[in-house]
């Protein structure tokens, strides 16, 4: 079980955020998200795009900008569960929650703070009938082990870097790799295409375009999918195979935030932002873009602001009574959880001669 | 407002909506749909208008004369669902005085 002060649900940047302002409080934090690496949509969709609203920021990558909020609130050691999916939650007894991912990793701690955006990232799934009973059976969305690759013959579809980066990288697990697409043009790296078609020149690649799955054949695993490629060719033809994997991108769905028993409204969470960005269930708040109030506006500064008033509302939750005062970076300097210390450099007082 | 256009969107229920556009406003198609709300937030212009999802595909049922399709928009939509001959991804359509008697249909959410 990860004990932690405040449970943060997504490590895009209203999450990172977060981090730093509860460390001022002397509040620890511990990240979920589905994704494997922090930075949310940031890093996932558009890290080579420029922002040009972040304060003081009159332009900033978005991937450097996942760069910055995690150097800014490394020194209060966040603790980070990736690559696994929020799926329930639990109230205990003693008011605290606990968090169990998909992996059944479990996470307790007295305030939960969702920052989950748009939802976790979910594969996209083709529209070919039977898909879903052949899911686990030689149909995998996601590659998580290559190994089960090992010497098998395996159908990949989709026209982006991930599709040409797993055919690269299979040719030389599998037996045989085939790798379908709509059109003839790939939307990946200049290396990876060129290092696609290499490999197909010397007949490691088997590459059909344009073309698309329509159909898998199989008992009670894949065993051939049926491929149309009707600009050439009239009839649809199959291709027999061991595994058929889909890798058509992600997009994000709500996902099980929805059972939470969280009012939900316009596909985002309902939260109180007359004060603190709490949900209906006490305890449990919803920050950036996932939430909804009266005004909401979707963007990364507005995160910003909403994670630093629901710290304080974590403060009081967390340490009931107790005194505190607002300070200032600028005077209180940074004390990290790791012994370091950010201050300003005092003042040197010098008389005249 | 005499800067307007006059465009007909069919909603994923079917629902045939005549609104009216603003051209002055650098507003491309998804944000009119999203601005009337004729699709769920969180269903529509989930990428943002990156032309980095299909959340805006829709199919253009006018002979209206669009603007061609840049690379990006062709790759999104050769990776897209239920796409047709029509389909255009709303969030790259500008709407521009050219777009008067416009009329698309939404395409089902993925």
């Amino acid at each position: 079980m990860i004990k932690t002060d405040i449970l943060i649900i997504g490590a895009g940047p209203t999450g990172l955020f977060t981090v730093f302002e509860a460390g001022l409080l002397k509040l620890k934090c511990h990240l979920i998200d589905a994704l494997p690496q922090a930075g949310g949509q940031c890093t996932e969709l558009y890290p080579k795009k420029p922002i040009y609203d972040i304060p003081a920021y009159p332009e900033i990558l978005a991937g450097d900008l996942t760069l910055k909020l995690l150097e800014q609130c490394k020194q209060f050691e966040p603790g980070f569960t990736l690559g696994e999916r929020a799926e329930t939650i639990e109230k205990q007894e003693d008011g605290s929650f606990i968090v169990t991912t998909n992996k059944g990793t479990q996470h307790q701690a007295p305030v939960v703070a969702i920052a989950g955006g748009l939802g976790s990232f979910e594969p996209r799934k083709p529209l070919i009938d039977n898909i879903a009973h052949f899911e686990d059976k030689g149909v995998e969305y996601m590659i998580k082990d290559p190994e089960i690759y090992r010497d098998k013959k395996v159908v990949i579809a989709g026209g982006g870097d991930s599709a040409l980066d797993w055919s690269i990288f299979l040719s030389d697990v599998a037996s045989e790799v085939t790798l379908i697409h709509r059109r003839n043009e790939f939307r990946g790296h200049l290396d990876s295409v060129e290092k696609v078609q290499e490999l197909k020149n010397q007949g490691k690649i088997n590459l059909i375009t344009p073309a698309e799955v329509v159909g898998i054949l199989g008992h009670d695993k894949v065993q051939a999918v049926v491929v149309s490629q009707a600009a050439h060719i009239p009839k649809d033809f199959e291709v027999e195979c061991d595994h058929f994997i889909p890798l058509f991108g992600l997009s994000p769905k709500l996902g099980p935030i929805a059972n939470w028993g969280l009012e939900i409204e316009k596909n985002a969470i309902k939260v109180d932002n007359s004060l603190d960005y709490q949900t209906n269930i006490p305890g449990i708040f919803a920050i950036g873009d996932v939430n909804t109030y009266p005004g909401k506006l979707k963007l990364i500064l507005c995160g910003f602001h909403e994670a630093t008033l629901m710290c304080q509302s974590a403060y009081q939750i967390i340490n009931p009574g107790k005194r505190y005062v607002l300070k200032y970076t600028t005077v209180a300097g940074v004390d990290g959880f790791d012994g370091t210390r950010k201050e300003a450099p005092k003042a040197v007082v010098k008389a005249f001669d | 407002m005499e800067q307007d256009v006059n465009i007909t969107i069919i909603d994923r229920e079917g629902v045939s909506h005549s609104i009216e556009a603003p051209t002055d406003m650098a507003m491309n198609l998804m944000e009119v749909v999203r601005s009337y709300e004729l699709a769920p937030e969180g269903t529509i212009g989930i990428c943002g208008g990156m032309a980095m999802c299909a959340s805006c595909q829709c199919y253009v049922l006018s002979d209206t004369a669009l603007p061609e399709k840049q690379d990006d928009e062709e790759a999104m939509l050769s990776e897209a669902f239920f796409v047709k001959d029509n389909s255009r991804l709303g969030c790259q359509i500008q709407i521009t005085p050219e777009m008067e008697g416009l009329k698309v249909q939404l395409a089902p959410a993925e």
